[in-house]
């Protein structure tokens, strides 16, 4: 192995490749969520999806030896447990944050269940793209080496970010979920378009799942998310649902996550507790800086449960 | 939750004064304590028992107990350090009739086990830690431990060769003593072979981590760590991150050779079978459980994974002929004169604290040589 001191220019280029290696769940879920709130509904599940995900993903790669055929896989469970959120809501008087929770614990609980016999064994892990091939250190080359999944996400963003906009799908959607009373008189039914963008919202969150298992840290076992698909559901409302600002939300998490070890690595190690709270400071602040106690939260669905 | 419905029943009618004849049925049950030369063991681990870290190795230890004649072993993993675990050997105790319960997790001590070790004179509890106090805890309980930092010692040696940067790196959980000494030991294995090398370490803050290991690994090989080893809860990770960036892995807890065969130098395990095997012979033949037990490399609680295909010639040497002075006992890896990473004396000249020093258990410093800070 060679290496090139590369000192403190070490930190700089942790974060930007804590930002590329880390974000990729967060922004899988945020989007996913994003869609699902969008059409005025919670789901706070998507951490159970995310770990039946990751456990989906990694049984089906270790078993078919195909880590694609896993992601698509995780991709179905997830639209699975969606599909049963948005039918389990859409009786009246059914409370979405209640069904989130309980299907968080079902869907972690199961995952460990049928997990068991998955946590020795090594899959096959997602391809990378090298990107920094133009570079002949080792170090830049290794934070550069992008999977597919973190540049699919990218330009899901900014799809999505363009079809809420410009897309009849995308009015359908916001019309749902800004009013049901008016989704009706267009002759929308508001249910069938939740029950669809909880179930997109789920197979997203399964995505964020795999990437997990199969590409970073690239191994599954009970503690692999770590509460990472709840940290992404708070992404959503931080970014509000704005998915450009999801994906923005979802590379400063992963760039602040590395910041700790990246610091601790080149001899900063006091107070390594401090930074690693640095991303729950930094969501603390911008939160102050831009909410208002005179109006509710700009870009906010009207049907949303928690608005209202 | 069907096994503690039917324990809150059982207590019901064991305390009710209008059902004393069923309550004596009930407190007949546990059939294992009554009868000579069998016995039904607990082991409680606080993830799953195939993580290739400390629970696995535990879990190991209890599989070997398997093999002998009279034993019966009830297992439960992902048990948190809550009131779950009491719970647990409740359950244990009054469904499967266990008379020996290994909770082998750190937070199961105080208050868990203690709360059930009042609960239940006749039951023995054995707590992997360092914990029990005489006088102060109660008679039925005890601890277990091993003197792994020796293990690192001897990774730290065959790193020390393999090391082309001169910087070799260590995952870390918290700065715990049993955490810091393993450093200091891997660091100054490492200075037998050059006094130039250098051990940078990283705290993740927790146990069980995967992102955060991933991501120390990572920043560790960015510096130009060229050897890495770690304690927290699943080596896993930093073991696969480690040798997929190409740098080489010393194991910590099981055996990690399987996920990196040409990376994997060599790894400090535990050898808890060996433990459990003298504790359940002693209770087969009614003698009195030890309520401390402490050993090393030389009383078998430990062991080192077979040396991988990078070690080289010179380093296997250094390797035998360490391991054959510690296997004498009374190796002292802190010696002086020895400087912590702030400049103060630790060990004075001719101070040696062999490994059953009580001082080693107290330890809050990192040594010269060893980038980090315990705080």
């Amino acid at each position: 192995m060679e290496t090139t001191d590369i000192g403190l220019w070490g930190v700089p280029l942790a974060i930007l490749g804590g930002a590329i290696r880390v974000s990729t769940p967060f922004i899988f879920v945020s989007l996913g969520e994003a869609i699902t709130e969008r059409s005025g509904r919670i789901n706070l599940g998507l951490e159970g999806i995310l770990v039946f995900g990751a456990m989906t993903a990694y049984a089906v790669a270790y078993l078919t030896n195909s880590p694609w055929l896993g992601v698509l896989a995780a991709m179905a469970t997830g639209a699975a447990f969606g599909l049963f959120h948005g039918w389990i809501c859409k009786f009246p008087k059914v409370n979405d944050i209640a069904i989130g929770i309980a299907l968080m614990l079902f869907g972690s609980g199961l995952a460990f269940f049928f997990g068991k016999p998955f946590i020795q064994p090594s899959a096959p892990d997602l391809p990378a793209i090298p990107l920094g091939w133009w570079s002949s250190i080792p170090q830049v080359q290794a934070a550069l080496s992008v999977n597919v999944l973190f540049i699919l996400g990218a330009a899901l963003a900014v799809l999505l970010w363009w079809a809420f906009r410009n897309t009849r799908a995308g009015l359908i959607l916001r019309v749902v979920g800004d009013s049901s009373d008016a989704a009706r008189a267009m002759g929308l039914n508001p249910d069938t378009v939740r029950l669809l963008a909880t179930a997109v919202g789920g197979a997203f969150a399964a995505v964020g799942g795999a990437y997990l298992s199969l590409y970073y840290p690239g191994s599954w076992n009970e503690g692999i998310s770590s509460g990472q698909g709840l940290m992404a559901v708070a992404l959503v409302i931080f970014a509000r649902w704005n998915p450009l600002g999801c994906f923005a939300a979802a590379l400063l998490f992963g760039g602040a996550g590395a910041l700790g070890p990246a610091l601790q690595s080149v001899g900063v190690t006091q107070g390594y507790y401090l930074f690693y709270a640095a991303p729950y400071i930094l969501t603390l602040l911008i939160m102050i800086a831009t909410s208002s106690p005179g109006r509710t939260l700009a870009g906010a669905p009207g049907e949303l449960s928690i608005t209202k | 939750m069907l096994p503690q419905f039917m324990i809150s029943r059982r207590r019901f009618i064991k305390s009710s004064a209008a059902a004393g004849a069923l309550g004596l049925a009930g407190a007949g049950l546990p059939l294992g304590a009554a009868r000579a030369a069998e016995a039904t063991i607990g082991f409680i681990y606080v993830g799953p028992k195939d993580d290739f870290g400390y629970n696995q190795a535990h879990a190991e230890g209890a599989a070997f107990l398997k093999t002998l004649e009279g034993v019966s072993i009830v297992e439960e993993e992902n048990v948190p350090e809550t009131v779950d675990v009491q719970k647990t050997m409740e359950s244990m105790i009054n469904l499967d009739g266990a008379t020996l319960i290994f909770p082998t997790s750190f937070g199961y001590f105080d208050p868990h086990m203690l709360a059930m070790a009042a609960k239940f004179p006749d039951i023995q509890f054995r707590h992997c830690g360092g914990m029990w106090t005489e006088g102060k805890h109660p008679k039925n309980t005890g601890s277990y431990f091993g003197y792994i930092g020796q293990g690192q010692y001897l990774n730290g040696i065959v790193a020390g060769h393999t090391s082309k940067s001169k910087k070799i790196g260590f995952v870390a959980a918290k700065p715990i003593p049993q955490v810091l000494l393993n450093i200091n030991s891997f660091l100054l294995g490492a200075r037998a072979v050059d006094p130039a090398i250098t051990c940078q370490v990283i705290f993740t803050g927790e146990w069980s981590l995967a992102v955060k290991e991933a991501e120390a690994t990572n920043a560790l090989i960015d510096q130009g760590v060229d050897v890495v080893t770690c304690h927290v809860d699943s080596p896993k990770v930093v073991v696969e991150t480690a040798a997929g960036r190409g740098a080489f892995v010393c194991g910590y807890h099981a055996n990690q050779a399987p996920l990196a065969p040409e990376k994997y130098l060599t790894g400090a395990e535990w050898n808890w079978a060996n433990v459990y095997k003298m504790y359940v012979e002693k209770l087969l033949a009614g003698e009195d459980l030890p309520n401390f037990t402490r050993g090393g490399l030389a009383d078998g609680f430990v062991k080192m994974s077979p040396l991988g295909p990078a070690v080289t010639e010179t380093a296997r040497t250094q390797f035998d002929d360490t391991l054959a002075e510690i296997m004498k006992g009374g190796f002292s890896v802190i010696k002086g004169p020895l400087k912590n990473n702030k400049g103060d004396v630790v060990a004075a000249e001719g101070q040696s604290f062999p490994e059953t020093a009580p001082e080693l258990e107290g330890m809050d410093y990192l040594v010269e040589g060893v980038v980090g800070s315990t705080s």
